[in-house]
């Protein structure tokens, strides 16, 4: 359990390093900046307790706004992904539920699930972000399509990192 | 009481969710510039539609009276430009000399009207008796010479320019002293012609002339222009040769008045001098 922790509390502070210092400084034309400190909200054990989830999400995204200047914004996306969590995971269970102990990666659930759930909770948190930038309506469609774009690209970083820095495939 | 709790408790999700949620919005509209802006902005938009409304209308109505106000407001900043003013003291230098005296000041006047396409033409210049301008003062450019003042208003004058079928200008050729006298034939507004010069004078093309100080008028040796061609008749004793005028008369802008000071006296003198002939 120890273990457990500590290994979260380093993901926590890669995951948080690399955006911060190298991808918020990374826009393709404008448009697409990939937000992969996501992951680490989508990997938390599938048996979190809700409540939890949300507050961890929730000063997630303070840390990440206190860096990039945005005060709240990626705190609301955070807060507002770990809240579709659940009801994604309960949508996608296998049909003999989640292992006890276990958390969402390619590793332990395969290539495809976790395409489908990072692409989901990815798209919760844009959709959420940008709009929260963006602050109004009439630039519908031009957000929205910044946030297909960014979503493609937060999710194919993210499945890159996936077999980077995920855990050794021994531990399943 | 109990079951409004166990509805909290059952939905603790949500309203964490819910709690939260709010918490970051509160933090995105107080510290986010934009965001507080567009929020107060967006409470304030029917009551601003309306109020606009109402403006757009009154607007109408009050036209005239804005119209007529702003129109007194455009004369009297109008009036306020530097060009409405008149200078009524010109710049004039004088020198003391215990040695020498001054002989001839200078005045600079600007060009308010012009031509050169008539058979007389006159310049209109922006100093008048006020500023001690006289009649019969003469008038030159940086380039050379251009007229001879001939009406006198308090604030303004006209000038006799070179181009007039009256003005006949004593001129010489600069490296000999040999003189004749300048007139225009009103064909162009570069050239004069310049008569008579004795037949024996010699002078090239491109020889430069020059005013004399005879006619009391002009200093010495201010530029008049250079020889363009000459030609003389068979029989006749003089020349007749085409000057190339050094003064550009459709672009003056700014001229000198010369101001002889001692031109009463010569005057004096040499009518005394032929009226005692005269007797």
């Amino acid at each position: 359990m120890i273990t457990e922790l500590i290994s979260f509390f380093v993901r926590f502070l890669v995951l948080l390093a690399v955006q911060v210092v190298v991808l918020n400084n990374i826009q393709f034309s404008g448009f697409i900046n990939p937000f992969v400190y996501i992951m680490f909200i989508m990997m938390l054990p599938v048996r979190i307790p809700n409540s939890l989830l949300l507050v961890i999400a929730f000063l997630t995204g303070l840390v990440v706004d206190m860096f990039s200047n945005t005060m709240g914004m990626h705190a609301a996306a955070c807060v507002f992904m770990a809240f579709t969590r659940p009801s994604i995971l309960r949508i996608m269970a296998p049909r003999d539920g989640y292992e006890a102990e276990s958390s969402p990666s390619i590793r332990q659930l395969g290539f495809t699930w976790f395409l489908i759930y990072a692409s989901a909770l990815t798209f919760t948190h844009h959709l959420m972000l940008f709009y929260m930038e963006v602050f109004r309506f009439s630039e519908f469609f031009a957000t929205l399509l910044r946030v297909v774009l960014s979503v493609v690209a937060t999710v194919t970083t993210i499945m890159i990192s996936q077999y980077l820095f995920g855990k050794p495939a021994n531990e399943k | 009481m109990r079951s409004l709790f166990l509805l909290l408790w059952r939905n603790n999700f949500t309203l964490l969710f819910l709690l939260l949620w709010s918490l970051s919005l509160i933090l995105v509209i107080r510290n986010n510039n934009f965001q507080q802006v567009s929020v107060f902005n967006s409470t304030n938009k029917v009551v601003a539609s309306v109020l606009e409304s109402v403006n757009y209308v009154k607007e109408y109505i009050n036209l005239k009276e804005n119209n007529a106000s702003l129109a007194r407001e455009n004369s009297n900043l109008k009036s306020m430009l530097p060009d409405t003013w008149y200078a009524k003291q010109a710049l004039r230098t004088m020198v003391n000399d215990t040695v020498k005296s001054q002989q001839y000041s200078y005045i600079t006047a600007r060009v308010i009207n012009n031509s050169v396409n008539r058979r007389s033409n006159y310049l209109t210049l922006d100093k008048g008796s006020m500023q001690g301008i006289r009649k019969d003062m003469g008038v030159i450019s940086s380039a050379g010479v251009v007229g001879i003042v001939k009406d006198v208003s308090d604030h303004y004058c006209t000038v006799m320019s070179v181009l007039h079928k009256n003005t006949r200008i004593s001129t010489r050729f600069k490296k000999n002293n040999y003189f004749g006298s300048l007139v225009w034939d009103g064909a162009d507004s570069r050239e004069a012609t310049l008569l008579e010069v004795a037949k024996h004078v010699k002078f090239t093309i491109g020889d430069t002339l020059v005013t004399t100080v005879y006619s009391a008028i002009f200093p010495e040796g201010i530029l008049v222009g250079t020889v363009k061609h000459s030609e003389i008749k068979a029989g006749d004793n003089f020349y007749k040769i085409t000057v190339s005028l050094s003064t550009n008369f459709s672009n003056l802008s700014h001229v000198y008045i010369v101001d002889n000071l001692l031109k009463a006296e010569q005057q004096e003198l040499e009518s005394n001098t032929v009226s005692q002939d005269d007797n």
